[in-house]
């Protein structure tokens, strides 16, 4: 009989070796006459035991990791194609603590599955939201959506039927547009980029459902240029469904069109920004637009359009699938269902923990982290990418939700956390918070163009300790323009990690001892 | 500006006419150049705005708003070395030093025997296996001075 062997395609795995294991068991396999076969999934997420290689075995799938391509003679000597016995060995994946704790619903099927093929997304749950929204009028898809309480994970966290509705309620008859921003650029986090590694077909489901919902026949997928495996995984996936007659101009046999195509970036992280994506998928400058008319009423080539993020799209399957009311009984206050969660930085178990919202830093810190790689003390953490408030370990406790972070001067973002210990410099974080929105500003507006780069001499000047105290309140003043008066996020927020850093970590910011 | 040799400006006259009736165009237009030619030459500019009938300016105000599109021509191998919040947590910044001294330019340039370019990159979304460091769209995790060192030297001309 042929043993099922997993060795992830993912790219964060494939940066430990992945590629080379895969390669090293099938010729292993050969040498030893072994009737193997490699399936290349996604990642589970627990990057810490990447590579992790699986083996399907009457008692279920069992683990090994991390494996190195050196380690696969040694697999096969202990019969790991039966389940055998190795130093590696995990146990069965589904029993491994980090993951078993998880709410795995967005990323139910990444890790398990063959992310591009149709028939292993059908055979694990795939296509049935689809199938469900293809029965139901388009208002009571965008009504479920509203009830579920989706919020969109890409950062600005604004309920996600409400957009869709706006798009929904302008005329029919004209080019609609379904828009997914996958251009991931906050550091820290990488649960697009697994999504549409691990498993892009649910991601195209929910855009079908989405073009469905609110009329739209043409979807793009914007996606950053840094993610060359996404983009492959995406156009074989996108080709897959068209063959399968999900996507096109007959979708599931409904007489409803619908088509995507994947649009790169180019390596700006204002793109990021919904309006300047917009542009930049029109061709341009990705400079920001002034707001209104929104997008969901003058969009894409001045067509209502829905913007939404990737894992925001990759939800609307499960919502449709189970239930409205089935997402909402996830999570707490006005921060329902599940956020796939992004440890990242300096921490020991790193990786993607999807969970339903409401559970502390501290727990993931050090719960689900194991506290940091280097196992000195954890000085900060910075959640929500590059324009995200830097939290000192008095704030541990908070939730990991909307409100509670917004309560405490921090925001959630898009669910990454770079954890940093105590050998940080945070008067250098701050100046690079600075220095980072000079470079990658748009340039449309003043306080945001101007300010960064006058925001990075003013850190200088109180590095060198010239004029300290009068330095720090002029920065202080700086951040507080950029807030009031800058024309998007990226000026209106790069002060934040600033703010947080002069008030949390005031003592980093003396100059040098004279 | 320089003038493109025919060859070359042929495959932008090519890719620009292929792809023109494509909504919104350019920047798959400036995508497929770079793919083509390593970069995208200043004297492919006036050729893609007669293309696709947009003004010098307009291209070029493209061209030079996006990191990614390359202004010259790109070593053998582009070395990117993330720089960002995560990478920097577990020494990014020091790893970007050892980068430097190993192939002895700085970032943004190209070794003199044409076999490196080194660049910065704002996140390569591998942040749970910082620091992190791509070649030639491979993607490297937990990147030591030790493995950078390995890395590059797979990929050297033998001595």
């Amino acid at each position: 009989m042929t043993a099922l062997v997993y060795v992830p395609i993912d790219a964060g795995a494939l940066s430990l070796g992945a590629g080379e294991v895969a390669l090293a068991i099938a010729a292993e396999a050969a040498r030893r006459r072994a009737a193997v076969k490699v399936v290349r999934n996604g990642s589970r997420g627990a990057y810490w035991l990447e590579p992790l290689v699986e083996v399907l075995t009457p008692r279920g799938r069992l683990a090994y990791g991390p494996v190195t391509a050196a380690d696969v003679a040694g697999l096969f000597d202990a019969d790991f194609l039966n389940g055998g016995s190795h130093a590696l060995s995990l146990g069965p994946t589904e029993e491994i603590a980090w993951l078993k704790g998880q709410q795995r619903l967005t990323f139910e099927r990444v890790g398990i599955i063959e992310p591009t093929s149709v028939a292993d997304y059908v055979k694990h749950g795939g296509y049935q939201g689809l199938t469900r929204a293809l029965s139901m009028e388009p208002a009571a898809i965008v009504q479920a959506i509203t009830t579920s309480g989706l919020r969109g994970r890409g950062g600005a966290a604004f309920p996600t039927g409400i957009k869709w509705k706006t798009v929904l309620d302008q005329p029919a008859g004209q080019q609609k547009y379904v828009t997914c921003n996958a251009d991931e650029g906050d550091s820290g986090t990488f649960s697009d980029r697994m999504l549409m590694e691990g498993d892009p077909l649910t991601l195209i489901e929910g855009m079908t459902i989405a073009g469905i919902a609110v009329g739209a026949t043409q979807g793009y997928i914007y996606l950053r240029a840094e993610y060359p495996h996404a983009l492959r995984a995406l156009r074989t996936a996108i080709a897959a469904a068209h063959q399968a007659r999900y996507l096109g101009s007959d979708v599931a046999g409904s007489g409803k069109g619908f088509d995507l195509e994947v649009r790169l970036g180019a390596g700006a992280y204002i793109c990021g920004e919904e309006t300047s994506m917009l542009e930049s998928l029109e061709g341009r400058r990705g400079e920001v637009r002034v707001r209104p008319p929104l997008p969901a009423i003058k969009g894409l080539f001045g067509q209502p359009t829905i913007v939404n993020n990737v894992v925001t799209l990759a939800s609307v399957p499960w919502i449709l699938q189970h239930g409205a009311d089935a997402y909402a009984n996830f999570g707490m206050g006005k921060s329902r269902g599940t956020l796939p969660i992004q440890l990242a930085g300096n921490i020991r178990r790193g990786g993607l923990v999807e969970r339903a919202f409401g559970l502390t830093l501290r727990e993931l810190l050090y719960d689900y982290g194991g506290g940091s790689a280097t196992s000195k003390p954890i000085r900060a953490v910075q959640v929500g990418g590059p324009l995200g408030a830097y939290i000192p370990a008095s704030q541990f406790d908070t939730a990991v939700d909307y409100e509670a972070l917004a309560g405490i001067g921090a925001m959630l973002g898009h669910g990454g956390i770079v954890v940093f210990d105590d050998s940080v410099d945070m008067a250098r974080m701050a100046r690079y918070a600075m220095e980072f929105c000079a470079i990658e500003s748009c340039g449309k507006c003043t306080p945001c163009r101007i300010g960064s780069t006058r925001g990075v001499e003013v850190i200088d000047r109180i590095l060198e300790g010239i004029d300290g105290e009068r330095n720090v309140r002029l920065l202080e003043e700086l951040c507080e323009t950029m807030v009031q008066g800058s024309l998007c996020g990226l000026g209106g927020m790069a002060p934040f990690p600033v703010q947080s850093a002069l008030k949390h970590f005031r003592e980093d910011f003396r100059g040098p001892v004279k | 500006m320089e003038k493109l040799p025919p060859a070359e400006s042929a495959v932008v006259q090519r890719i620009a006419s292929d792809l023109k009736e494509r909504p919104g165009p350019l920047l798959e237009v400036l995508h497929a150049i770079q793919a083509a030619l390593g970069y995208v030459p200043a004297g492919a500019v006036p050729i893609v705005a007669e293309v696709l009938n947009l003004s010098r300016a307009e291209v070029h105000g493209v061209v030079s708003f996006y990191h990614y599109f390359r202004h010259s021509r790109p070593g053998a191998h582009t070395v990117s070395v993330c720089q960002a919040e995560s990478c920097q947590s577990m020494g990014a910044e020091a790893l970007t030093a050892h980068a430097r001294r190993r192939l002895g330019i700085d970032l943004h340039q190209t070794s003199a025997d044409g076999r490196f370019s080194l660049e910065p990159v704002y996140c390569l979304g591998n942040c749970a296996c910082s620091p992190a460091v791509m070649i030639d769209g491979r993607l490297y995790g937990r990147v030591t001075p030790e493995r950078f060192d390995a890395l590059v030297a797979e990929r050297a001309p033998s001595p």
